[in-house]
């Protein structure tokens, strides 16, 4: 590379705009999503909605009226209740099982970036095992074998992300670790606790919050998948896959009952991984796809 | 000499949006350079000597804004089509670029990238065009052209790599070669060798060529007229003997001193130039050298000069306070 | 060259080994007696203890998983009590659909990834491209199942052009195969073309910035020739790469559309395992799949010299 001299120009130029994500009107909108959504499932048992539970036999696939915002599925119960007890369910595995992944593969990756060695070609060599394993076929040995249950579904989701977790938390703390700040500190005597914990940590914690959110994404949609499939939440539980598994077979008469929910999951998928990306545009630049 | 230039920059600017406000690249750039002849621009890096071989050659980047005319061949190829301009590339126009390694595509054969100028452009069929090939770098001095043409350019050494590169160029005949820097990338021992072979094939096929380059030591001798350029204007343009005979701009004599002379004694510093070029963002009011110029007095830094005229027909200069000095220089 | 293949093949080999443990564990370990679970109604306490030392159950199981590993690696995988048949006749009947899937589904996220993302790149910032890059992320937020509902409304129930379940093999009826396998390729196309469209796009843009672009330019040549010959070959580096760890993972990832659209692959093939409980089946293909996808990845890993003729002598 003959430039000599990098000349002004070329500095100015090539200047890294800082792309701050101007956090746009489209990240406000996922935002102002995802807090309806959360907002909506928290508050369910207060709110004034028919039970999601009650069956009327007489009014089953009934279009949208007034006593039924959203009609009602095959079995006459209403829609609207219905999507948002779903979403709870959704919610609850979408968040529970990457948060499970961010702490034990956060804390992995960290150890195994900090401390290298052994540990951590021990480290990544489990995680490259786990990462051969199709996640789905696994997931749904284990649900079928251990039972159906929104506990046991969570679980191996959640250790199904640990090798991710780990990734990001070990790339953060390869680079971090060798700065000076953390030399300094070893330099002054702190412990590897206190190294870790009040210095490595705040700067690994948003690359990893920035994957918590598109973790978030995606285990709502595999958590769909299963119980679109019959294998997800155990029945009467329903989350909004088994709603739009259970709307599959009305296709031909009731469409909507498949695209509600579907609707639904597609809008807070979108604005999780919205939000998630844009978060990992910030954070580092280098990787922002959008 | 011929009267009708072949090439004539008239009033040519060049600006960029940046982040940091406006770059003026080029700033109001006069040029005219008759058919066979050789021009040598020289300047420091960042002086707009590349930029104004873009404006040139119609490849600037796409942020970039052109004004003024550049004339070539009776044609203002900045209001050209697209189509047109395309075809007149490489019969008319052609570039060397600084760095070999980085202008030839290293994923297609030196074959390729020599013969699709010649299916393009020339009408050949595969193998007439193959066999042209194997002409031109021939010409250009490369050993066993047949077995390279189905080589890769990481195969080739820096110097051979240049000569493919000048191949390329040479290959359908143009009226007009540019030259950017095509030495700096490479070896001092080859430096020369490649000089001289752009010197040679420029009389054989009496092309007219602008050398571009931050060493004064290059176009001695090898060039007809000579343009100093520095933050983005011509500041001295001379016939090239007359330029270091009686140079007029500070800023001339200053680089021709940085040059290394074979007489003086060993381990003698270089004087280099000391400072920056301004920041072309926040143009300066006066004369853009006046902060780096020993010889700078409050007219410098408050009023620009304009090119004016010296005694020697053809030389001109921007300059409040010319020097007016003999240097000898072994070209 | 050879000393890199040979290092990645030695690394190759402990990972496979892990993933066979893992496997063979992971089955053992699940609760529910597997002659108990296997015999079914026939599960009296004799068959079952009898059932229990045939098959080995009553050895420690580091001693089992030796035995397994061993007969593995005869070529043996073992036998489902459900159906007679080996594992390896069960994989090697049922595979095909599978592949033919994967394979359809990338050439058809290929098709409608690589013209966009050139086209992209091409005109880069104008709204092509943002329109284009929108769609794409949108796309990814949609999950397969979701997809797969869409195109059976539209096509199988609306239109009436494609059936939405069913399948006929190749060798019976290419035509009418090719027909049952149209929207199930398409349902998983729609999720494999935005990857493939941004990788091959950010390197397009990236190569399109080289020097040797501008030169090609200055050589006067056709736009078009420019993008496809001189900027397409360096960028499809990553784009091979993304295409062999896609059909990798699609070789898990074709269970919900294989459930979905009725096709008789090796995601039905563990699905239906898993329903009747059939361990022995569950564990082979397990291994099958897994292993596959480590192999290809390693394969991958391999091309890259093809691609790139500097790392073929040495120079990268």
């Amino acid at each position: 590379m003959a430039t000599l001299e990098l000349s002004v120009q070329e500095e100015i130029i090539a200047a890294p705009v800082k792309q701050t994500r101007r956090l746009g009107t489209l990240f406000w909108m996922a935002v102002g999503w995802i807090v309806l959504v959360f907002a909506l499932a928290i508050f369910a048992p207060v709110l004034p909605l028919s039970s999601p539970t009650d069956m009327d036999m007489l009014d089953r696939r009934a279009p949208f009226s007034a006593l039924h915002w959203l009609g009602t599925d095959g079995l006459g119960r209403d829609e609207l209740a219905r999507l948002i007890y779903g979403a709870r369910i959704s919610l609850l595995v979408g968040l529970c099982a990457p948060a499970i992944g961010l702490t034990v593969g956060g804390a992995l990756g960290m150890l195994a970036g900090y401390f290298r060695g052994r540990f951590e070609s021990l480290s990544v060599g489990s995680m490259d095992v786990l990462l051969a394993f199709p996640p789905l076929i696994l997931t749904l040995a284990v649900t079928a074998f251990l039972g159906q249950s929104v506990f046991n579904l969570t679980c191996i989701l959640g250790i199904l992300g640990i090798p991710t977790f780990m990734r990001v938390a070990r790339a953060a703390t390869l680079t971090l670790a060798r700065r000076e700040f953390v030399i300094a500190a070893q330099a002054l005597g702190a412990t590897h606790a206190r190294i870790l914990l009040r210095e490595l940590l705040p700067n690994v914690a948003l690359p990893s919050l920035a994957f918590f959110l598109l973790g978030v994404a995606v285990f709502i949609v595999v958590e769909g998948s299963l119980s679109f499939l019959g294998f997800g939440v155990p029945p009467p539980i329903s989350s909004w896959g088994s709603m739009i598994g259970e709307g599959r077979e009305s296709l031909d008469v009731a469409p909507r009952l498949a695209f509600l929910p579907a609707i639904a999951m597609f809008l807070t998928v979108l604005s999780f991984n919205i939000v998630g990306d844009t978060i990992r545009a910030i954070t580092d630049p280098r990787q922002g796809s959008l | 000499m011929n009267d009708a230039a072949l090439l004539s920059v008239e009033d040519v600017a060049v600006d960029l949006p940046t982040p940091r406000g406006n770059l003026r690249a080029v700033d109001r750039v006069d040029l005219a350079l008759g058919a066979g002849r050789t021009l040598g621009i020289v300047g420091e890096s960042g002086c707009g000597k590349t930029m104004l071989s873009r404006a040139i050659l119609q490849l600037l980047p796409k942020k970039a804004r052109l004004t003024g005319r550049v004339m070539f061949d009776g044609r203002d190829l900045a209001r050209c089509s697209a189509e047109g301009l395309r075809k007149l590339r490489a019969r008319s126009l052609a570039v060397v670029f600084q760095d070999p390694m980085t202008s030839l595509n290293p994923v297609l054969t030196i074959g390729t990238q020599l013969t699709e100028t010649l299916l393009e452009h020339l009408e050949l069929d595969a193998s007439a065009a193959r066999k042209r090939a194997v002409e031109l770098l021939a010409a250009v001095g490369i050993p066993e052209p047949e077995q390279r043409l189905t080589q890769y350019p990481h195969q080739f050494s820096g110097g051979m790599r240049q000569r493919v590169a000048i191949a390329i160029a040479l290959s359908c005949e143009p009226k007009l070669l540019i030259a950017d820097e095509p030495t700096t990338a490479l070896d001092v021992t080859i430096q020369a060798q490649i000089l001289d072979l752009l010197a040679r094939e420029q009389r054989r096929r009496h092309m007219a060529m602008i050398l571009i380059t931050h060493d004064l030591g290059v176009v001695a001798g090898r060039t007809d007229e000579v343009a100093v350029m520095y933050a983005g204007r011509i500041v001295e343009r001379a016939p090239t003997p007359v330029l270091f005979k009686k140079m007029h701009m500070p800023y001339t004599e200053a680089l021709l001193a940085a040059i290394p002379k074979l007489e003086a004694a060993p381990h003698t510093p270089l004087p280099a130039i000391s400072g920056r070029p301004p920041d072309p963002t926040r143009p300066l009011a006066g004369c853009a050298f006046s902060p780096r110029c020993r010889y700078a007095s409050d007219r410098c830094h408050s009023e620009k000069p304009q090119l004016a005229q010296a005694e020697a027909r053809d030389h001109r200069y921007a300059c409040f306070h010319p020097i007016k000095l003999a240097a000898g220089v072994d070209a | 060259m050879l000393g890199f293949l040979a290092r990645r093949l030695l690394y190759l080999v402990p990972v496979l080994l892990a993933v066979s443990l893992l496997t063979f564990l992971i089955a053992s370990l699940l609760p529910g007696d597997l002659a108990y679970v296997t015999l079914g109604d026939q599960a009296t306490p004799e068959n079952v203890e009898a059932l229990r030392r045939d098959l080995g159950l009553d050895q420690p199981i580091w001693w089992r998983y030796i035995g397994w590993l061993g007969h593995v690696l005869e070529g043996d995988l073992g036998r489902s009590f459900r159906t007679g048949q080996t594992v390896l006749q069960a994989v090697v009947e049922r595979f095909p659909v599978s592949f033919e899937l994967m394979l359809f589904a990338e050439l058809i996220g290929l098709a409608i990834g690589v013209p966009i993302a050139i086209a992209c790149a091409a005109r880069s910032g104008g709204p092509f491209d943002r329109f284009m890059t929108g769609t794409a992320f949108a796309m990814l937020s949609v999950p397969t199942f979701l997809s797969a509902i869409l195109l059976i409304y539209l096509f199988a129930v609306q239109l009436r052009w494609l059936p939405a379940t069913g399948y006929v093999s190749l060798s019976e009826h290419p035509l009418a195969n090719l027909r049952f396998f149209v929207l199930p390729a398409l349902t998983l196309g729609m999720a494999e073309w935005p990857g493939i469209m941004r990788v091959l796009r950010s390197d397009m843009i990236a190569t399109l910035q080289e020097d040797y672009i501008a030169l090609a330019r200055a050589k006067g040549l056709k736009p078009w020739r420019i993008l496809f010959v001189h900027a397409l070959k360096p960028s499809s580096l990553t784009l091979v790469t993304v295409t062999g760890i896609n059909i990798g993972r699609l070789m898990g990832g074709t269970v919900i559309v294989e459930t979905i659209f009725a096709l008789p692959g090796i995601g039905r093939l563990l699905v239906s395992a898993i329903g009747t409980r059939d361990l022995i089946i569950l564990q082979g293909v397990v291994l099958c799949v897994a292993g596959g996808y480590v192999l290809i990845n390693f394969i991958v890993d391999m091309l890259y010299a093809v691609i790139d003729p500097r790392i073929r002598h040495g120079h990268a």
